[in-house]
């Protein structure tokens, strides 16, 4: 049997990998946080009180292109709302914990400490301990998104305005769905969200942001009808 | 940005990772919603990309000249090819400012 410091210490390793993708991505979010005139502690309090480099990105353009705070709010909540998925999946091997390790782990899921515990403890099914796996994924990209954030934002108050490093924000999006672009019904998904955003990108408060998604999410449930 | 809505944010966001894991019976989630829930990347961020490439500050269209278009159809491509999230956007800024600096000058 695995001690709980090895399980945690194998979640650690898992994710890695990731690094490659998770600390270039908070280096942006920290440097495009400042370059959008945020003032840096602001700026790493999302990191610390969000800790989601999506919602944290799309929060602070919102704001700054002058979306109401209710608009921005509500798009970090569609934008989580993947969320509810990756805790559906997990609470299966958290089901033993007591409830306030419930509400502490909770604050560690994050995409790809998701997809490498959901991995693990799929191949694994015997694991004593499988929480530890989650934490150990979880922590370690925390440190490593609070380093690399905080990195950013002394970062980005050298970078030059000429850089226009505002077009990393569409590239660092558009990085995170180009695997999905080898399945279909994705792209078709996709398409309907982007189309939906570029007519309704006047529409009132900023609200395409909320609304494109809605729409192609209409029409991904159109489609698993069909599909069927 | 003010702490007030950084805070509201931080615990919506901390409800939806907590909500099924601590409160929620993971059965509420039937399985329709769930094959739905699967399609929220593929809805939320085309419609900060299309934008993002599409629209200037003013909220105006590009032109088809425009830069961006060029830097995101090649990190389009490097990003299918190579499946890598740092060649994605390290490919798409380089090219950028490539015609930025060097094509525009």
């Amino acid at each position: 049997m695995l001690s709980k410091s090895k399980i945690f210490f194998k979640g650690t390793v898992a994710v890695l990998p990731h690094m490659l993708s998770v600390i270039p991505f908070g280096i942006i979010t920290g440097a495009i946080g400042v370059e959008l005139g945020f003032d840096p502690i602001l700026v790493y309090a999302t990191s610390l009180i969000i800790f989601g480099g999506a919602s944290q990105i799309i929060f602070m353009q919102l704001l700054s292109g002058g979306a109401s705070s209710l608009v921005a709010i509500t798009s970090v909540g569609v934008i989580n709302s993947r969320h509810l998925l990756y805790g559906a999946v997990l609470s299966e091997y958290l089901e033993k914990l007591s409830f306030i390790k419930k509400l502490f782990i909770s604050y560690f899921i994050v995409d790809q400490g998701f997809a490498e515990s959901n991995k693990y403890i799929k191949q694994n099914k015997n694991l004593s301990n499988p929480h530890y796996y989650v934490l150990g994924t979880g922590v370690t990209l925390w440190f490593c998104w609070q380093l690399s954030t905080i990195s950013g934002i002394i970062l980005g108050s050298f970078i030059p305005e000429e850089l226009g490093l505002k077009f990393a924000i569409p590239l660092t999006f558009l990085a995170i769905i180009v695997n999905d672009l080898r399945k279909l019904d994705h792209v078709f998904v996709m398409l309907v969200s982007g189309f939906a955003s570029l007519i309704l990108f006047n529409a009132p408060f900023k609200s395409y942001i909320i609304l494109s998604p809605l729409v192609a999410l209409i029409a991904a449930f159109i489609m698993l009808r069909f599909k069927k | 940005m003010n702490w007030f809505s950084i805070i509201i944010s931080g615990i919506v966001t901390y409800f939806s990772r907590m909500a099924m894991v601590a409160l929620i019976d993971r059965e509420m989630l039937g399985t329709k919603v769930k094959e739905v829930l699967n399609y929220v990347p593929s809805a939320v961020f085309p419609a900060i990309i299309f934008p993002g490439v599409f629209f200037n500050d003013f909220g105006l269209f590009v032109e088809i000249t425009d830069p961006k278009i060029y830097g995101a159809i090649f990190a389009l491509v490097v990003g299918f090819y190579s499946r890598s999230v740092i060649a994605t956007i390290v490919s798409g800024l380089l090219s950028y400012w490539f015609i930025i600096f060097f094509l525009l000058r």
